[in-house]
């Protein structure tokens, strides 16, 4: 009885939560519409030479459409959004689309990679720099975590590289196989050192979170409720505080994963890997709208996912917000 | 209960080592920075040494490429650091907390409104709106990066502003305060803002590191400030082809960044602790 009232409510919570990600999805396209208007320049001056006559200019702002008025072009723009479609490159004339997908294949198993050996790091270490606040290595454990938050990314990647490397030539400094992951063992090692970069960087971040939260828990009066009642402090600890301290962190790693995934862009600089990220910093400075217009929705798309999926996992792991999000 | 007694006398000397050495941290960069305004030991573009030389007496840290001074350069890196991590916490906390608190209190229809509209500010984050906006405006200059980057960290502000707030709206004083008849000025500043103030100060630290880092990152990319504006991350990026031969330029500039953001860091941990004792004394 009451486990249908609580999947009610999910439910209807991910209903309604379903219908904003579509409204935030047009609202995107509509900021990026905007945002894209205001680059420098007639899109159509990308397709044209030096000293192209008036006719070729009329002709190429006909292909690209920037002939008509604005929300003629807005319809258009939103409409092909909608059916995926993300038109040809300027300059490679190639589909934005399978671009992208190209650009995945690295970007994404090496967001992944990252995050996954961010969270590896950061949870137990976390938890025990917190639970152990007073010995040497819980504060040795807080004292590192400082230090990779305040290391940038791609300085980590240069010493790494430096280290990993040039001295230990362990692995490369840098690029993939041309034939991507077809060439698997080549591949993989190529992402050993990036994804070992971001894992470190965000992870240190992270941990202070967990840290953070876990010290709150410990603080709290529940706890020491349920100690009093018998249970033993590990048991207390995972009964009670994992779900409360769960909370800020899901929403704190809905955040970073967005912020990895698009932080690619400079670790892909670094290791001259052929993302996402250099991807968009090529078109930007090829001004080839079409990749830019198309890398930026397609990013855009997959962090409000990330967005959805951390706030459903955060109403089911606290009951309160269940409730002020009918309430509120 | 306001933010003017987070620095109680009485208590938090234990804890005072990593504010002290937060203070001491970014104390020294506040005044090399300032220094720089009055003050510098060679001409920043003058060639006053012989190509990618290491320490020594003249050149503390060496020289570039170019035979420029780099601790030139990096005491100007200092000023550069201090002003966009400033300025970008300043707008980005200005409009996340005002945002967030908005949305916490909003009707749910404009909760939703306003958590949507973060999500997609998140979804451009730091990185893609600096970027954008040199891509927009030809000629990329500090006060474009301190805006693109304010934006973009006031997106973050802003979402965990309105997920504490919301975690405090539904405790039992709240409703008190607000049979009480309390007004909701009242509510936010007296009750919201003092609960929620630990967490966000401690956010604010990271974010101005974050700033400075992500300004760092934009230079890296050859989408910075130009020069003469030597910033930390445009040095690396050129240290970072010599770095065989000249390891110093490729690890001193990472060094005084660290320094800042662990020093920014530290002061927010210390005053932390200063506020965990005081909510603790009641």
């Amino acid at each position: 009885m009451l486990a249908t009232a609580r999947n009610l409510i999910i439910l209807a919570y991910t209903i309604r939560r379903t219908l904003i990600l579509f409204a935030s999805l047009f609202i995107a396209a509509a900021v990026l519409f905007v945002l894209l208007r205001l680059l420098p320049g007639d899109p159509a001056n990308a397709l044209l030479g030096v000293g192209a006559t008036s006719e070729q200019i009329e002709a190429a702002r006909a292909q690209v459409g920037s002939d008509q008025p604005l929300h003629v072009q807005f319809v258009y723009f939103i409409g092909s959004l909608a059916r995926l479609d993300l038109g040809t490159s300027f300059v490679s004339r190639a589909s934005v689309l399978e671009e992208i997908a190209n650009r995945m294949s690295v970007t994404l198993p090496l967001t992944l990679l990252g995050f996954f050996l961010a969270i590896a790091l950061a949870v137990p270490l976390g938890i025990v720099s917190a639970v152990r606040a007073q010995s040497w290595y819980g504060g040795a454990i807080s004292v590192v975590s400082q230090l990779g938050i305040a290391i940038p990314v791609f300085w980590v990647g240069i010493l790494l590289v430096t280290l990993f490397s040039i001295n230990l030539r362990w692995f490369p400094s840098g690029g993939f196989p041309l034939r991507g992951w077809s060439d698997f063992s080549e591949a993989a090692r190529g992402m050993v050192l990036p994804a070992l970069t971001i894992g470190l960087v965000m992870g240190a971040s992270l941990l202070r979170y967990v840290r953070a939260s876990t010290l709150d828990v410990l603080g709290s009066d529940y706890l020491r409720t349920a100690r009093a009642l018998g249970s033993s402090f590990p048991e207390a600890l995972v009964r009670h505080g994992l779900r409360n301290g769960a909370v800020p962190v899901i929403s704190i790693l809905g955040i970073e994963l967005a912020t990895t995934f698009l932080g690619a862009v400079v670790i892909e600089r670094v290791f001259n890997l052929p993302g996402l990220g250099s991807m968009l910093l090529l078109a930007i400075q090829q001004r080839d709208y079409p990749n830019v217009q198309g890398v930026l929705f397609v990013s855009t798309l997959l962090v409000l996912l990330i967005g959805f999926a951390a706030d459903i996992a955060q109403r089911l792991v606290d009951p309160r917000l269940r409730r002020t999000s009918v309430q509120a | 209960m306001t933010i003017t007694q987070v620095g109680s006398p009485s208590r938090g000397r234990r804890h005072s080592v990593a504010l002290r050495a937060g203070a001491l941290l970014v104390g020294m960069h506040v005044f090399v920075g300032l220094l720089t305004l009055v003050w510098l030991p060679y001409d920043p573009n003058a060639f006053t040494g012989g190509r990618l030389e290491g320490a020594s007496l003249q050149h503390m840290v060496g020289t570039d490429r170019l035979g420029r001074d780099l601790f030139t350069q990096l005491m100007i890196g200092s000023r550069i650091a201090l002003q966009v991590g400033t300025g970008a916490v300043a707008v980005g906390a200005f409009i996340g907390v005002t945002l967030g608190i908005l949305a916490a209190f909003a009707s749910k229809w404009l909760d939703d409104a306003l958590a949507a509209t973060l999500d997609i500010l998140i979804a451009f984050p730091t990185l893609l709106i600096a970027m954008l906006v040199v891509a927009a405006s030809d000629q990329a200059s500090l006060w474009s990066a301190i805006l693109a980057l304010g934006i973009a960290l006031s997106a973050i502000v802003a979402r965990l502003t309105r997920i504490l707030a919301k975690r405090v709206l539904v405790m039992d004083y709240i409703t008190a305060a607000r049979t009480s008849g309390s007004s909701w000025p009242k509510i936010v500043f007296i009750h919201v803002l003092p609960n929620i103030w630990p967490t966000l100060s401690v956010n604010f630290a990271l974010q101005f590191g974050l700033a400075v880092i992500a300004e760092a990152s934009l230079s890296y990319l050859g989408l910075g400030a130009p020069p003469p504006n030597a910033s930390w991350g445009r040095i690396l990026q050129e240290a970072q082809g010599t770095v065989y031969t000249a390891p110093l330029g490729a690890i001193a500039p990472g060094i005084a960044l660290v320094s800042l953001a662990i020093g920014v860091n530290l002061l927010a941990d210390g005053l932390r602790e200063r506020v965990d004792d005081r909510l603790g004394d009641r």
